[in-house]
């Protein structure tokens, strides 16, 4: 009876969370986010409301609530942990920290407390490498963590504190920008000229709102800037095919969905530059004649949220946002925050798209691409956080300032975030064209015996080519650079890396879904000295399928911590393969293969065990 | 030509339902200028059931679903130079490893063999026992593709190969040029 009238309730406050949303089914990832953040599950039930009041099914409203990794269809728990299980975290004390929560929670990583209190779950990089081992809590994060930090924490957490209380007994008196500070350093080891040194406020839209919107489009053109969010697009271009495109409404999207492993200098600028990033994003709707913009932030960096809403708040109130920006008649541009929920893919532009239109995170087949049709069909400008500070500046002190810096064909500075094996973790914002060399040794890293420059989808060098420099004609990088000492294992790291794509492929090509673990299974086997020689040809060709049918950058550079490794540590690989015993399979393991059969049967093997007869 | 000596098959059929084996026959009468270039072994075409000596090639039919299997397949391996998967079973498992998708539970195989003896709606079995003659060669705890137990040289796809793609694979095999089949001949949509 009671149940019923919960029930009741619990789907009434559902159905008014859709009226929030204006029952819009482009607001669908909105709409189940605070569904989760209220309930902490989206049920069956839930899924009915909700599909009732938006007019979809609800296999279409499973499909987005299934997608995403923060969504979940069984109830979590009133606070749920998720673990930053990288690599990196790994190396920096992570399985002591996952020892000290289970034995404090009294549950394993996966699973829920019985009361429903706790949940502790891995989640794939959180952006905060430099300060490893992180965990979410809820929509607070924590760095650094040790065992004795975890075992305080739990404590204060089952006597009753909120996870916002973990950061200051003082929180909500707290501004957000102050909360943030608390939570996570900025860690900015060497500010450049552009980004991270002194900037003046609004200069770059200031002087773009006294120039023609073609003009605008030949300063970023002419100082050279390229996308900083890993593929390197020639911005001026980019915005003079959305310019061109003819159409009734044009977006801006920003984004901050910084979800490359190693790569947290995203993170930085929204907690130190929002205004330029809005700034940037403001002149880039004056460029291609824009109305409407969208700031696409990770579900992991929501700690950010309401500094940037805040952000948002402040510059709508001074014009700088909203109907006649600067006085400025006919000039109208407002941004609305559209949050992620834990998935990699959402970084590529098209599933970006797909995700703020309230799909599943599953990227679009190119072309069409976004410039002429994106965001709901219409011509659409997708720019990294930082390209967008980028151009804000390039306005205000011009084109050949920015295209001075840097080398031919990589103008400009760039954030670097250094994490791994390095005394001074941090960002970096240098300009292009420095080696892998110098870099290590400003970061205190030069004993390092490799380096994963990119990410995982970048590439790993070896000692022996570390002068190899960071430009987009050598080293390309979105910005992370993880730096790795002598006594990791490279296989154990790639092995970890291919279990990243694993999970994060949307599952749409059979090769990346299905490819992806058969490689990681490859290198499984490599590390524990299964591997024949046939095998290194096997890594290659499969890899070499994968890259050439997947349809998204994903499966096209998910092998790279294979191949990269493959052709800079060959040794590595060369080192594990033993040529097979009469060509039978040592993969294959007959005594486990027979155990079940043993026990069921209450008999022993007449072939394979030898004392049968006994 | 007729000097040479002749190549030596050997044939298998582990967990298959035959059908392979009865798709060579497929090759009809082609099966008559074959017969001029080779002769079988080891194999249930003839009832051998022991290797006499090495074989140039061998030809498995089913994947490994029990010991045995394994055991055959790897004495196989042992004894020729090249081993031919044929047929959908020995390729990825085929229908026998339907029972693989019996992936959620803590005691797959137990639950296999009470759906299969016990349990299942079209079971007739009235001594409610699951068969366990000593004699039973032990089951796997799923079925494994032959390429996962021993090294496989060529795959014969098809469930059944049609005969001419059997006849094709053989004779290449056979002059030593087997470059991979035609197109259409392995299209099965
Ligand atoms: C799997 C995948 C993940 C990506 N993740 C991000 C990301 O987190 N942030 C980002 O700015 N770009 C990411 N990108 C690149 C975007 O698709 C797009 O190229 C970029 O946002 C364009 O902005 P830019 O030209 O300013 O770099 C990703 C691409 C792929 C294929
Ligand atoms: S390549 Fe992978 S991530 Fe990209 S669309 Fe295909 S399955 Fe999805
Ligand atoms: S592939 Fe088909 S014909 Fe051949 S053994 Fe298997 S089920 Fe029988
Ligand atoms: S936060 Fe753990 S590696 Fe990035």
């Amino acid at each position: 009876m009671t149940q019923a009238s919960t029930f009741e309730t619990d789907q009434d406050q559902v159905a008014l969370i859709c009226e929030r949303h204006q029952k819009d089914p482009h607001r669908m990832l909105d709409i189940l986010r605070d569904v989760q953040d209220q309930f902490r599950w989206i049920s069956r039930e839930t899924m009915a409301t909700v599909a009732g009041k938006t007019g979809l099914t609800q296999v279409a409203v499973e499909g987005v609530a299934s997608f995403y990794a923060f969504l979940s269809l069984t109830p979590r728990g009133r606070v749920t942990i998720r673990l930053c299980d990288d690599i990196v975290d790994r190396f920096a004390g992570l399985p002591a920290v996952v020892e000290a929560f289970e034995n404090a929670l009294g549950i394993a990583v996966g699973q829920t407390s019985a009361d429903g209190a706790f949940s502790l779950e891995y989640t794939p990089c959180i952006g905060l490498c430099d300060q490893a081992p992180a965990a979410m809590i809820n929509d607070v994060v924590l760095t650094g963590l040790t065992p004795e930090k975890v075992r305080e924490m739990v404590a204060a957490l089952k006597g009753g504190k909120r996870p916002e209380d973990l950061i200051s007994h003082r929180f909500d008196a707290l501004s957000p920008y102050e909360r943030a500070k608390r939570m996570v350093k900025n860690n900015v080891r060497h500010a450049g000229a552009v980004l991270l040194g002194p900037v003046p406020e609004d200069a770059g839209l200031m002087k773009a709102l006294a120039q023609t919107p073609a003009a605008i489009i030949d300063q970023i053109a002419a100082s050279g800037l390229r996308g900083c969010g890993g593929a390197g697009f020639t911005t001026g271009m980019k915005w003079r095919f959305a310019e061109q495109a003819e159409a009734d409404r044009k977006f801006i999207i920003c984004n901050a969905d910084e979800g490359e492993p190693g790569t947290f200098k995203d993170r930085v600028l929204l907690t130190e530059r929002p205004h330029l990033l809005i700034e940037g994003m403001t002149i880039a709707a004056r460029a291609v004649g824009a109305r409407e913009g969208i700031l696409y932030l990770r579900g992991e960096y929501v700690y950010l949220r309401p500094l940037i809403e805040e952000v948002l708040a402040e510059r709508r109130a001074k014009g700088l946002l909203g109907k006649a920006i600067m006085g400025v008649e006919g000039f109208d541009f407002d941004i609305r925050l559209q949050m992620g929920a834990g998935a990699y893919i959402c970084g590529e532009e098209g599933a970006l798209i797909s995700s703020c239109e309230g799909l599943p995170g599953e990227p679009k087949t190119r072309p069409p691409f976004p410039v002429t049709c994106g965001y709901l069909g219409f011509p659409t400008v997708v720019n990294n956080v930082e390209t967008f500070c980028h151009a804000a500046r390039i306005l205000d002190c011009g084109a050949q300032w920015f295209f001075d810096m840097g080398t031919e064909g990589s103008h400009g500075t760039k954030l670097f975030s250094v994490s791994g094996d390095c005394i001074n973790p941090g960002i970096y914002e240098l300009p292009y064209g420095l080696s892998v060399r110098a870099l290590l040794e400003m970061a205190g890293g030069e004993d390092a015996a490799a380096v994963l420059v990119g990410g995982p989808s970048g590439t790993m060098i070896a000692r022996d080519t570390f002068d190899r420099k960071l430009t987009f004609d050598d080293l390309a990088t979105g910005g992370a650079i993880v730096v790795f000492s002598p006594e990791r294992n490279i296989l154990e790291i790639v092995e970890y890396y291919m279990s990243f794509f694993v999970h994060e492929s949307c599952g749409y090509c059979t090769p990346c879904r299905v490819g992806n673990v058969f490689l990681q299974k490859a290198v499984a086997k490599f590390r524990q000295g299964l591997a024949n020689p046939a095998d290194i040809a096997y890594l290659k060709d499969l890899s070499a399928t994968i890259i050439e049918t997947s349809r998204c950058g994903l499966g096209m550079t998910s092998p790279n911590p294979i191949l990269s490794t493959l052709e800079n540590f060959p040794l590595v690989y060369s080192a594990m393969v033993k040529p097979p015993k009469d060509r039978i399979r040592a993969t294959f393991d007959i005594q486990s293969a027979i155990s079940d059969a043993r026990v069921l049967a209450k008999r022993r093997s007449s072939i394979y065990d030898k004392d049968f007869t006994k | 030509m007729s000097d040479l000596p002749k190549a030596r098959i050997a044939t298998a059929s582990l967990a298959g339902c035959f059908g392979c084996h009865m798709a060579l026959l497929d090759i009809d009468e082609r099966l008559i200028e074959l017969m001029k270039l080779v002769e079988f072994d080891r194999s249930p075409l003839t009832d051998i059931k022991r290797f006499t000596r090495r074989c140039d090639i061998g030809i498995i039919e089913g994947g490994c679903c029990n010991e045995e299997n394994v055991h055959v397949l790897q004495d196989f391996r042992r004894n020729c130079d090249i081993l031919v998967g044929i047929g959908q079973c020995a390729i990825m498992g085929g229908l026998p490893a339907m029972r693989n998708a019996i992936m959620h539970s803590d005691e797959p195989l137990r639950e296999c063999l009470e759906e299969a003896y016990i349990k299942g709606p079209f079971t007739q079995n009235k001594t409610q026992i699951i068969p366990n003659d000593p004699a039973l060669p032990l089951l796997l705890d799923k079925v494994y593709p032959c390429s996962e137990v021993v090294e496989i040289d060529y795959q014969i796809p098809g469930c059944a190969p049609t005969g001419d793609v059997i006849y094709e694979a053989l004779a290449g095999l056979l002059s030593g040029r087997f470059q991979g089949f035609e197109r259409e001949h392995i299209r099965f949509d």
